[in-house]
């Protein structure tokens, strides 16, 4: 069970938004790229989030660049998932080839700060501060079984080629 | 059933027949990474505890974003880029080669195959008829070692233009016009296929522009079928016994037609942060937009082709005193052709600043970071916020031809005012 409090961050976040170009340099050295995870679109998010915490996203979340780093320095910052009503193809391929849960539903009765909780395997949302709960749909098979082993690195190890 | 372009293509390298929805298990022909994404996907491989890649002679390791180093941290990525393809036997790109798409579609990429590359506009080389798509640097490194990758089969949206492009109006203001249409989602996940008489006509290089924006509708790939315009290029590339005929079925389902006329286009720019915030160049929102810098380059716009059409412009003028302009032709090849033509000396006595062959501008490393609340006309793909160095700056996007005449003109300007 995934558990922490929600930071919106609205539609349209771009890997630039979440790491962004001017951090080129930063690349090589992951935990103080992750040091400024989502910097340009909350400067303070970075700071003062705590560990499990929600990133809340409206619509294409991740649009933009393949740099894997965006979704590796949100997972390298502690959150817990991130939450849109929908996702860029690439960031939600490699959100999960990272290890990093991505979870589709209705995000507009989240507001800042609730509580949240998700159980990825039953595919549900609480919002403990509203009293709600969501359902979201099951990913495809094939990224069930790479979130499952932690990644796509763990995942080819396990069965020593690409086999879907 | 008959099948889509890209239906078509996945079959082939999946050895069974596939339609939209399936999933398999593809060979992949050609990977590349490049400087921002190449490190990681290196890691990835030690980390897999596995010596060599599958096929040295088509995985191309691109040093082009920040080229030359700008920082030493950026130097040493490089090394490391070097140690591996002295390692594996990858191809290395070099600082001054030019922007990996580009390139790729110069000496490596052949109409039919599938690439998978460590960057977004991979997509740009399903203008030949192959199937190009961008992903992560960790699925990269496993195609570039097992020579394979898992795909969904995506659905397909068609666009068939047809008629005449006026005078002043080029393939990146279709696809501006497109995206403006159908949002910078409306094709999450899709394939968008181009066709229709005006395609049929457009070379290869302008044909470019179409499939590498497809991302920025959200699309996983945009294909051309092959044709006798590709063969020329193939043949112009070297690569003449190559060429093969790759087109969709006239039978083949598609998710939806869209049909446009091009007469119809007018010169669209798109306005920042986003790539489908469009305007025709003639909307009252345009007017005395005053431009601090103007960029032609990148793997969308920066081929001998686009160079032309601004060197034309330029040619005896200079360039307005508030704004400076950029050159970055996207390749060693386009720069070559570009010094013997003379288009280097026209930027350079217009006042322009001509950059090595990269990616320069585009990504925000360097060369043409933006300052506080300064505005940038650039014929790249993509505004968004802080892409060009600086979050307090604002990008507009437009063709080449529009780019020269903002240049002149200093502020956001048509450029059929001065054809
Ligand atoms: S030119 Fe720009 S869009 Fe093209 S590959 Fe380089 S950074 Fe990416």
């Amino acid at each position: 069970m995934l558990k922490g409090k929600a930071w919106l961050f609205g539609d349209d976040i771009s890997t630039d938004h979440i790491a962004p170009g001017r951090l080129f340099h930063l690349r090589s050295n992951l935990p103080e790229l992750a040091t400024h995870v989502l910097e340009d679109a909350r400067p303070e998010f970075a700071g003062k989030m705590a560990k499990g915490d929600f990133v809340i996203g409206g619509r294409n979340f991740g649009l933009g660049s393949s740099r894997e780093h965006a979704p590796t320095i949100i997972k390298l910052a502690g959150v817990s998932a991130v939450v849109a009503k929908s996702f860029a193809r690439i960031f939600f391929r490699n959100a999960i080839n990272v290890g990093l849960p991505v979870i589709i539903c209705d995000t507009d009765r989240i507001k800042e700060g609730d509580q949240l909780e998700a159980d990825l395997e039953k595919g549900i949302l609480i919002n403990i501060t509203q009293g709600y709960e969501e359902s979201f749909p099951a990913l495809p098979p094939v990224m069930t079984a790479i979130l499952q082993e932690g990644g796509l690195v763990p995942y080819v190890q396990k069965h020593g080629d690409l086999a879907i | 059933m008959g099948q889509t372009l890209v239906e078509k293509i996945l079959s082939a390298h999946a050895g069974q027949s596939l339609q939209a929805g399936d999933m398999a298990v593809c060979n992949v022909d050609v990977c590349l990474t490049q400087d921002g994404t190449g490190p990681l996907a290196v890691r990835q491989i030690e980390k897999l505890g596995i010596e060599g890649v599958k096929n040295p002679e088509k995985t191309v390791l691109f040093i082009d974003h920040a080229a030359p180093s700008p920082r030493k941290e950026l130097s040493n990525d490089h090394m490391l880029l070097r140690a591996f393809a002295e390692k594996t036997g990858s191809q290395l790109s070099e600082i001054g080669d030019g922007v990996c798409h580009q390139v790729i579609m110069e000496k490596y990429l052949n109409p039919g195959e599938l690439l998978i590359g460590a960057d977004s506009h991979t997509c740009t080389g399903g203008a030949i008829g192959a199937f190009a798509t961008g992903m992560g640097s960790t699925d990269v490194a496993v195609g570039m070692v097992f020579g394979k990758t898992w795909l969904r089969v995506p659905e397909t949206l068609k666009f068939v233009i047809n008629g005449t492009l006026p005078l002043g109006v080029y393939s990146k203001d279709i696809i501006l016009h497109i995206i403006g249409m159908i949002g910078a989602d409306g094709a999450t996940y899709k394939a968008m296929e181009f066709a229709g008489e005006t395609i049929e006509r457009m070379t290869v290089p302008e044909r470019m522009v179409l499939p590498n924006m497809a991302v920025e509708a959200g699309a996983k790939c945009g294909l051309i079928a092959s044709d006798a315009m590709t063969g020329k290029f193939m043949e112009e590339m070297g690569r003449k016994e190559l060429f093969t005929l790759v087109k969709a079925d006239t039978d083949a389902v598609y998710e939806r037609v869209y049909e446009l006329d091009a007469a119809e286009i007018s010169p669209t720019v798109s306005f920042p942060h986003t790539v489908d915030n469009t305007r025709t160049i003639d909307h009252d929102d345009c007017l005395d937009v005053s431009i601090q810098q103007v960029f032609i380059g990148t793997c969308t716009n920066g081929r001998i082709e686009d160079l032309r059409i601004a060197a034309a412009m330029l040619k005896g003028q200079k360039i307005h005193h508030g704004t400076r302009l950029i050159v970055t032709p996207a390749s060693r090849r386009v720069y070559g052709q570009a010094l013997r033509e003379g288009l280097l000396e026209i930027f350079n006595d217009a006042g322009a600043s001509i950059n090595t062959p990269g990616c320069g501008a585009c990504v925000g490393v360097h060369q043409g970071i933006l300052g506080d609340g300064e505005r940038c006309l650039a014929t790249q793909n993509r505004n968004f916020q802080g892409r060009m160095g600086n979050v307090k700056g604002f990008i507009y996007l437009g063709s080449p031809a529009t780019a020269a005449a903002t240049a002149l003109a200093g502020k956001l300007a048509d450029p059929r005012k001065y054809l």
